[in-house]
């Protein structure tokens, strides 16, 4: 009886911390189910692979690059459309891609901070300027 | 029979998900309705549940002691196994809560060679304590889909998960626990031919869906990769009671999310409750100190009471001239032999 307090200041803290993301959030709600703003590459219209793929499997084409390049000596990968690519990050990836304005802001926002490409890879410097903003469609 | 009916059922839930999936009433239902509902079912459920066992009355400290009781000075108490005070107290809980003492406890009898045997057994206690502190790590990752900027803590536990960096998406040690340690306590059911006998259809249940969940998630993360972006994008505005179109989510997502529901909604009413139950374990969270103490009945009500005393003064003189011993003289004074 005199323990009753007890269990409801235990299950109203219960409530608070389950319904963390319902209160917890810093960003205005308009904005929240705003993906981020990706910089997308001018000089390039197609990938190495569609679109819907990149977007959930890159990691896998990643390393089995990876391993296909610096394992096995083959850098030719024949993509879906004919088109053929040096299997390379840095050159192929990064050449129109953009670290901080393309695969960052995608990790960022889902928490993906796993990635250790940055121990070897960097961004190149030369082709940054050759990118202008476009958002994701 | 238990087991095949849950397993049934499980795979029933799994079908509805992937099939409502590619219907538009159905991704519909299964986002808006289906979330919403269950979390209230949940909290509801779990309020409601816990408060009727607050208006339980537990006159008595009735803790099964194990261990030595404070008694004389020189005899060493187990402060922790059998507390005499407040803090005692809260160390066995925190024990029980965060290492399962109880379970740690458990022990085995067997015969061998026409001898009973008994042993310690730990397998129990090592498959639960792995499952529950792999699934709160579980859960703690997950708020990286609900939460925008990410807090740093998330981002730490993750990589901590990922510790060992293999593969791409990397391996979580979570959910590699998860599923092993969910696979022994699934396999213990079944290898005893005793516990089969007393496991009903709520344990495979709740096993059953649980793993469910995980192996929905694995296939999500590593298998059937589904786009991240689009999944927080439906957890975010979940969060902020604005829904979006869930036509991007794959099939498998609102299978999973079907799933995680089920057994949300399913939670209070089930055992699962030990979750809340655990901290109001009478034998747990009580001091034993009923010999120091006197605990007072709080609804002890005056009881009309005739002692021998007064019915030895009753019926003296009857007793006397049967010659029957008295306690008292006639003065009223004890008598001591």
């Amino acid at each position: 009886m005199r323990d009753r307090i007890w269990i409801i200041a235990g299950l109203a803290l219960f409530a608070v911390v389950v319904t963390a993301p319902f209160w917890s959030e810093r960003t205005p709600a308009k904005d929240l189910t705003k993906v981020p703003n990706l910089v997308l590459p001018v000089n390039q219209k197609d990938c190495v692979a569609p679109v819907s793929y990149m977007r959930a499997s890159h990691m896998v084409l990643l390393l089995r690059w990876r391993e296909e390049a610096v394992r096995q000596g083959q850098r030719r990968y024949v993509a879906f459309d004919g088109k053929v690519y040096d299997k390379s990050l840095t050159k192929t990836c990064l050449g129109c891609h953009n670290k901080e304005q393309f695969c960052d802001r995608c990790h960022t926002y889902a928490g993906v901070s796993g990635p250790y490409c940055w121990n070897c890879h960097n961004q190149p410097q030369t082709n940054v300027a050759g990118i202008s903003p476009r958002s994701m469609p | 029979m238990n087991a095949l009916y849950s397993v049934l059922v499980v795979l029933a839930l799994v079908l509805a998900g992937l099939a409502g999936g590619r219907v538009e009433a159905g991704r519909a239902v299964l986002t808006l309705a289906v979330p919403y509902a269950a979390l209230a079912i949940f909290l509801v459920g779990f309020f409601a549940r816990v408060l009727r066992w607050a208006w339980v009355p537990v006159p008595f400290h009735i803790p099964t002691t194990c261990g030595q009781q404070k008694a004389l000075a020189w005899i060493k108490p187990s402060k922790v196994d059998n507390p005499s005070s407040r803090w005692g107290v809260f160390a066995r809980m925190a024990a029980e809560i965060l290492l399962f003492r109880s379970l740690f406890r458990n022990n085995r009898a067997r015969m061998a060679e026409k001898r009973l045997i008994l042993g310690e057994s730990k397998y129990l206690w090592l498959g639960a304590l792995a499952f529950h502190w792999a699934l709160l790590l579980i859960q703690l990752r997950h708020l990286r889909l609900f939460i925008e900027p990410v807090p740093a803590w998330i981002d730490g536990l993750e990589r901590l998960d990922s510790f060992f960096q293999v593969g791409a998406p990397q391996i979580y040690l979570s959910d590699v626990i998860v599923l092993a340690a969910l696979a022994y306590l699934l396999y213990r059911r079944f290898r005893d031919p005793a516990v089969r006998f007393i496991s009903l259809f709520t344990d495979y249940f709740a096993l059953f869906l649980l793993l469910g969940v995980a192996v929905s998630g694995v296939l999500m993360r590593y298998f059937v990769r589904v786009d991240i972006l689009s999944v927080k994008q439906f957890a975010l505005s979940l969060a902020a009671f604005h829904p979006i179109d869930p036509s991007t989510l794959n099939p498998l997502f609102l299978a999973h999310l079907l799933l995680v529901c089920t057994l949300a909604a399913y939670f209070p009413f089930s055992k699962l409750m030990h979750m809340g139950g655990v901290f109001l374990s009478p034998t747990r969270n009580l001091a034993n100190d009923s010999r120091r103490r006197r605990h007072v009945n709080p609804w002890n009500y005056p009881v009309k009471k005739h002692t021998y005393a007064e019915w030895e003064e009753e019926f003296r003189d009857k007793l006397k001239a049967a010659g029957i011993p008295l306690e008292a003289d006639d003065a009223g004074n004890a008598r001591t032999n």
